[in-house]
């Protein structure tokens, strides 16, 4: 070997002189494509490969539509209008943009759940649940920011409602509204401010993506029987087993992203936000965009403006700790047949925060949310960490494999020891 | 066990769509008061397109009604001809109002008669000459007026349809008009389309208040939405391209599964 270069096994004359200098190759072979991967995943274990994809989309239309627009408050609402009709396929480039954030919370939420049934967040993937707590932050923001872009009603009315959450924290709240607005209301200066932030940090969230992978590939995936794979018969290669598991998935989200966007371009919208921004004159319900009414009907329920905006901002920062909040050892919920009815529970809970969320907040409606609401911390706070006690749990599979195939036994792995001569 | 876990992620997924639906539209309902009738347009449904013959005809009773008040700054006189008008009209209709440009070389303001690039001319020079023209009023830009309202062209037509006389009890502040699809109920422009033949149409279609709502309902769709036709036939073909990719996707799927299972 020669002194400090990887020794490649690359067959390409070009690439292994490259593989030996910056063995990207092998890594990726090993990452993607011999990296053992359990074999019973559901399609559940599609979303995260769904979420990089739809990250990536977000970040090329997102190039492609700031060519064109203008962040200004006097150009702003007609450089997107410019988008729309002038520019080639822009309806198109904004369409998937705007519709994409809705995916991509879809594909998040969905994520997110499997990550609570499974119990992925349990040892040792603490810190890969955590960073994609930080990957969920930084796309709310993120979200959020972008929609103030258009300089419609809602844009406008939307950032002075979310940014005036701050000035509910004691003593320093007001200046640092205003050092959020760089003014004294939402004006140019926050407009710009936002369109700069917007553009960076997708590249942040792309950064923690990263992380997010690598720790993956440290503790290697969870899955649905939530035990750990005991040898090469309870794992299969990445590829191509979950490149073609993926692909299928990715193209079933590839059918609803296109109904979206193509026949119901503007479903998930809000038509306020195609009636340039007034300051002057404020619309009679002031939504968010429709990811973010579960954490604005949480703020709502609270009478106390700072008590709501703690307990919103709590109902997410909890996530930080649910893996030790959970006290159980038994990873899938699938063996914990208490947990089970309280976590489908908290999903109703989550779904009926919702839709309040998105209505005006009277009765019944505030009622309602403040039930949902407690549920939604209880769960986290008491019922968890208690049921990991009290619960007896299902008996555990012996291993991935057994269950899987019918009768157990021993397993015919000559197949699996060459997957690449398959396909 | 994948065909159940598949079923539950799309379960999931349609509630989470069906939740957001339902979170955010009947907020949105709840300002506007009455259920709209419901009219069929050309435009709706996967297939839909745009009636040329009725869009233009919406475009004259915009030009001859609405623009007196309304404005629609976002259109050029050359998107006109995406409705079927030829350049020649186009250049017309432009050529028959004038346009302040400048400055010239003497650095003088001067009016010129309209081209095919101008954007539609506004009836007012600012929102104050609008508000003052209309009683404090300001007439909404037309532009995008069927994607600002909930209800879209259903609202617009209906909106233009709804007038009637105060029910008993309803005192009108003066120069508003009763609506009842109207938010509040109190309108300040007064029933634009109010009688037959109010506009005079030149291919023998009768000139109905209903048909005129109707044709100003299909030409403001264009309006707002000029790519319609366009996205809605791109995404017939992208979804059945996908679909039979997703054939041939899950068939290699189990190909290469087939071992493991």
């Amino acid at each position: 070997m020669a002194s400090g270069l990887h020794e490649s096994d690359v067959a390409n004359p070009v690439l292994r002189w490259i593989d030996a200098r910056l063995p990207v190759i092998t890594m990726m072979q090993k990452e993607y494509g011999t990296f053992p991967t359990p074999r019973n995943f559901n399609y559940f274990w599609n979303f995260g490969a769904l979420a990089m994809v739809n990250l990536l989309i977000m970040i090329a239309t997102g190039v492609f539509l700031a060519m064109n627009y203008t962040p200004h408050t006097s150009m702003a609402f007609d450089s997107v209008e410019r988008i729309m009709r002038d520019v080639n396929f822009g309806w198109l480039l904004r369409y998937v943009h705007a519709n994409g954030a809705s995916m991509f919370f879809i594909v998040v939420y969905i994520h997110i759940w499997r990550g609570l049934y499974y119990g992925s967040y349990k040892a040792p993937r603490e810190l890969l649940w955590m960073l994609g707590v930080v990957i969920f932050l930084l796309m709310m923001a993120t979200a959020f920011m972008g929609y103030v872009l258009p300089w419609g009603q809602m844009s406008f009315w939307g950032a002075t409602v979310i940014t005036n959450l701050f000035s509910a924290l004691p003593l320093i709240g007001p200046d640092i509204v205003t050092w959020l607005w760089g003014g004294f209301s939402v004006d140019n200066p926050t407009l710009n401010r936002f369109y700069s932030l917007h553009y960076l940090l997708p590249f942040v969230i792309f950064g923690v993506v990263f992380l997010h992978v690598a720790a993956l590939h440290i503790t290697g995936s969870n899955n649905p029987l939530g035990i750990d794979p005991k040898g090469p018969q309870d794992t299969v290669p990445f590829h191509p087993y979950y490149t073609a598991k993926d692909s299928v998935g990715l193209i079933a989200y590839f059918v609803v992203f296109a109904i979206l966007v193509f026949f119901f371009p503007n479903m998930l919208g809000h038509p306020d936000n195609y009636i340039p921004a007034n300051p002057l004159v404020t619309p009679a319900h002031i939504v968010p965009e429709w990811y973010f009414l579960p954490f604005y009907a949480i703020l709502r329920a609270v009478p106390d403006k700072l008590g709501g905006v703690a307990l919103m901002f709590g109902s997410i920062a909890i996530l930080f700790v649910l893996p030790w909040l959970d006290t159980s050892p038994v990873r899938s919920m699938r063996f914990r047949p208490v947990a089970k009815i309280f976590l489908f529970l908290w999903l109703i809970a989550f779904f009926v925060l919702l839709y309040c969320g998105g209505k005006p907040p009277e009765e019944p409606f505030v009622t309602i949310a403040r039930v949902a609401a407690a549920y939604y911390f209880l769960y986290f706070l008491v019922i968890l960490p208690l049921l990991g006690r009290l619960e007896r749990p299902l008996p555990l599979p012996e291993s991935i494999a057994r269950p899987v195939l019918r009768g157990g036994g021993p397993l015919p792995v000559g197949a699996m020891s060459k997957p690449m001569e398959k396909a | 066990m994948p065909v159940k876990a598949t079923l539950k992620a799309v379960v999931v997924a349609a509630g989470l769509l069906a939740g957001a639906g339902l979170g955010t539209l009947p907020a949105r309902a709840a300002s506007g008061g009455e259920a709209l009738p419901h009219v069929n347009f050309s435009f709706d449904g996967l297939f839909g397109h745009f009636d040329r013959a009725s869009a233009q005809r919406g475009f004259q009773v915009y030009k001859e009604v609405c623009a007196n008040c309304h404005s629609m700054h976002l259109l050029s006189y050359r998107n006109l001809r995406e409705l079927g008008l030829s350049e020649a009209q186009v250049r017309g209709i432009a050529a028959s109002v004038q346009v302040k440009d400048g400055p010239n070389d003497e650095g003088e303001m001067f009016e010129r008669p309209g081209r095919p690039s101008d954007r539609f001319h506004s009836p007012f020079p600012n929102e104050q000459a609008a508000r003052a023209a209309n009683n404090g009023a300001l007439p909404p830009d037309l532009s995008l007026i069927t994607k600002a309202r909930e209800g879209g062209a259903q609202y617009v037509h209906a909106l233009l349809t709804g007038y009637e006389d105060p029910p008993p009890g309803v005192t009108l502040m003066p120069g508003m008009n009763y609506n009842k699809y109207f938010a509040g109920h109190q309108i300040a422009m007064a029933q634009p389309l109010s009688s037959d033949g109010q506009v005079e149409y030149t291919d023998g279609t009768q000139p109905t208040v209903e048909q005129m709502v109707r044709d100003v309902s299909q030409f403001l769709t264009w309006a707002a939405e000029p790519e319609l036709e366009q996205r809605k036939a791109m995404g017939v073909k992208m979804v059945i391209f996908l679909v039979i990719l997703g054939g041939f996707a899950y068939a290699i799927k189990r190909k290469v599964w087939s071992d493991v299972h």
